[in-house]
């Protein structure tokens, strides 16, 4: 075979691989593949509501733009590249240290330096291939509404796919080189989590202090920011020239895209097979616990508690999953510090962004606790009743949110102490709902699989998040309208009752 | 290497009652994985379970531990209701499946307490025997390590000696042997011999017959869900008609003529 061959073979592996993977992350790994298909494509086709809402009323915009409308245009596709950064660095630190089959490739007579430009070609076209699905309703929208010439936008996401995922590989290995293969899987991880969210939150944070407000375009769209910009054609607009249609600019930004990945790969592919060599000559790397001490006494409750806290706590995905989570709770926190100063109106927006956050790590919490239980068998054959290990595993979850959750309460109860009530009730009920509902669509799992959590049940992934947005407006419209938070309520608890309903547990 | 003797367990050790006793066990997938299964281990005793990978070993034993619910028959362990009264069942039980299933963020003797509470073994029993049990494992060095880093061998040491931490009157081993190297093997065979010595009873399935002819008081066979064979390995042979037959031999002629006669 020769090495061309081998290429487009070892090429069309990658695909072949990365497709399945797609499916089973989009199927839950079910086998009825055609209906699942099919509910995604209705799911998408669906999608193109919400997008006409969000976008529509912006088909119309052209070249030469205001600052403030290029800068939020900008912004957007900032954020964007943002996201597909995360979700590279992520999908990178995977091919280091979860590819099964590193063993093979590097045992096998086949030029590693290709194998890897292959498997970095990869990468770049799995974050834009899934960054392209997602774009595609809000890009149809705007070329049904505004013309052809938005087709340009699948250019740009194409381009800012193709430069994150270079930028990704040239993370993750400096990483490597920077703090050892041990430390960079834990780093990595967080930065993937957070540097999506990080973005945003700045903005918040921003806005907040400028302007008492938790709305990000208050910043994009202040004087300030547009002072700050630089001219109309200077280069920091060519993304959202190109998104606006100018196909000159979309070329260029496609040549550069290309560039940079052909020089990340042309740099980094030779260095690839030397750190995965020493990922695994680390993989060995001794971690050690806690020194000699005396074995607690406590009962079989307290044992189940003490286990489920050091598990969670020695969790790198849960340490970057909770900072991600907390991270959201920054601006809300920042808001009702200043509130402590002039009585703001705004204040109120902190309620639901508590709320939310509470059930949304609860979820998180409760799958780790509940289905990601890596020694079943030890807990199964405990002398305990199986219903006292799940309510020691519920406990844990609510102790978790209790002691995250109620500085902030406390605080809120300083300025307002009717909104903290509010909001007090709203994390319970969220945390607890959010808990059921893991708890009624358990599926036995190694912690290690947290990635995948929102993979295998599709349907209490949603009925979590529903959950969640439902308890925070609740909880919202109780202090601003107390009818409409009532209705709200009822229709919430509708929904967490009809996932009790459709449950595989309650079958 | 000196050759493993076979144990040489002290008759007063073994009696006549039940430690373990099975009656008319089924269980049913998409097929039927056990099939009114009869099993009776004696107090004291070293029981091998042989069979063909699918023959209903894991499963037989999976529901004796409490695993699985049966579709129908009885589980009495030690005179326990093991069905009735799992939780009493579970207390003087031990069970070690054959992939070692461990806290890798624990270390062994974090591990070891976390099971030794499960059992409510108070810690001034418990912390001294679980010392013991790692070190006579040979995990000495990596008492303060997380398993993360542990190999399968290594992880499998841990779990069994997680199995053995809260003094269990029975012990249930699920090919306890996989993936160990020829010195763990010997070190987890002689902890096992050192339990039943002293009054335990062990059931073992294993794939590897020479230990089970080496260790096992009795070995009984099982083959698409029913116990075909029983016995010590003299009365096998004599069921068998060869008196010179290695085990192996008896083992594929028995599982031979059940696929024959299914």
């Amino acid at each position: 075979m020769s090495s061309t061959t081998a290429l487009s073979w070892f090429a069309r592996h990658e695909i072949r691989l990365a497709w399945r993977e797609w499916l089973a992350m989009m199927t839950g790994g079910r086998r009825k593949r055609n209906r699942a298909l099919i509910g995604l494509l209705i799911f998408a086709a669906v999608l193109h509501l919400p997008a006409y809402a969000v976008v529509g009323h912006f088909a119309d915009l052209r070249f030469p733009l205001d600052k403030s409308s290029l800068i939020v245009l900008t912004a957007t596709i900032l954020l964007a590249w943002a996201l597909m950064l995360s979700q590279a660095i992520e999908s990178v630190t995977r091919v280091f240290y979860a590819r099964a089959d590193l063993d093979l490739i590097m045992s096998s007579p086949a030029k590693l330096t290709n194998i890897f430009s292959v498997r970095i070609a990869a990468i770049a076209l799995s974050v834009t291939g899934m960054a392209l699905l997602l774009s595609t309703p809000f890009i149809d929208v705007l070329a049904a509404c505004g013309g052809p010439r938005w087709l340009a936008g699948f250019g740009v996401v194409a381009a800012i796919g193709m430069s994150a995922s270079a930028m990704a590989i040239a993370i993750t290995v400096l990483l490597f080189r920077l703090i050892g293969p041990s430390r960079t899987r834990l780093v990595a991880q967080i930065v993937s989590a957070v540097i999506g969210a990080g973005f945003v939150i700045a903005l918040q944070i921003a806005a907040i202090l400028s302007y008492g407000t938790l709305s990000r375009f208050a910043v994009l769209t202040s004087d300030a920011a547009a002072s700050f910009a630089p001219g109309s054609e200077s280069v920091v607009w060519w993304p959202a020239r190109a998104a606006l249609g100018d196909g000159e600019v979309l070329l260029l930004l496609l040549a550069g895209s290309l560039l940079l990945l052909g020089t990340v790969m042309a740099i980094f592919s030779p260095r690839f097979a030397d750190t995965i060599v020493s990922v695994s000559a680390n993989a060995a790397i001794v971690n050690r616990g806690a020194g000699a001490r005396a074995f607690r006494a406590g009962t079989r409750k307290q044992a189940l508690l003490w286990k489920e806290f050091v598990l969670l706590r020695r969790d790198p995905w849960l340490v970057s999953q909770s900072l991600m989570q907390l991270l959201y709770l920054v601006p809300p926190a920042l808001l009702l510090w200043r509130s402590f100063a002039d009585s703001s109106a705004a204040l109120v927006l902190v309620t639901p962004v508590i709320v939310m956050a509470a059930g949304q790590l609860a979820g998180g919490l409760a799958w780790l606790t509940i289905s990601g239980e890596d020694a079943p068998d030890l807990v199964a054959t405990a002398p305990l009743p199986a219903s006292r290990v799940t309510r020691a595993k519920i406990e844990v979850v609510l102790i978790a949110i209790a002691v995250i959750f109620a500085p902030l309460v406390l605080a809120l109860a300083l300025a307002s102490p009717l909104q903290a009530a509010a909001t007090a009730s709203g994390v319970i009920i969220a945390a607890a709902s959010a808990t059921a509902i893991q708890l009624w669509f358990r599926v036995q799992a190694r912690r290690s699989q947290f990635r995948r959590r929102q993979t295998s049940s599709r349907l209490a992934t949603f009925a979590e998040a529903f959950s969640s947005i439902g308890w925070a407006a609740t909880a919202v419209l109780a202090l601003a309208l107390p009818i409409a938070g009532l209705i709200s309520g009822l229709v919430t608890a509708a929904i967490v009752a009809a996932t009790w309903k459709i449950s595989p547990q309650r079958e | 290497m000196p050759k493993l003797a076979k144990l040489d367990c002290p008759d007063i050790m073994k009696s006549e009652e039940s430690a373990l006793q099975v009656r008319g066990l089924t269980k049913r997938f998409d097929r039927l994985a056990v099939d009114a299964l009869d099993l009776n281990v004696r107090s004291g005793e070293f029981y091998a379970l042989l069979g063909p990978n699918g023959a209903g070993k894991t499963t037989t034993l999976r529901m004796v531990a409490g695993l699985l619910r049966p579709d129908a028959g009885s589980v009495s362990v030690l005179g326990i209701d093991a069905l009735a009264d799992p939780v009493a069942a579970k207390q003087i039980t031990a069970w070690v499946s054959d992939e070692p299933m461990i806290y890798d963020k624990l270390t062994p003797l974090e591990y070891l307490e976390f099971v030794a509470g499960l059992w409510g073994i108070e810690p001034k029993i418990s912390e001294p025997s679980a010392r013991h049990l790692l070190v006579s494992l040979g995990l000495e060095p990596h008492l303060y390590e997380r398993c993360e880093g542990f190999s399968k061998g290594m992880r499998q040491k841990v779990a069994l000696a997680g199995a053995l931490v809260h003094d269990p009157r029975l012990i249930i081993l699920d090919e306890p042997l996989t993936g160990l190297d020829a010195v763990s093997a010997r070190h987890v065979k002689g902890l096992l011999g050192d339990r039943v010595r002293s009054g335990c009873t062990v059931i073992m399935t294993t794939h590897i017959l020479e230990v089970a002819e080496r260790m096992a008081d009795r070995i009984g066979v099982i083959a698409a869900g029913r116990l075909v064979a029983e016995g010590t390995l003299t009365e096998l042979r004599q069921q068998n008609g060869h008196n010179d037959t290695s085990l192996e031999d008896m083992f594929i002629a028995l599982v031979d003529t059940e696929a024959a006669a299914a």
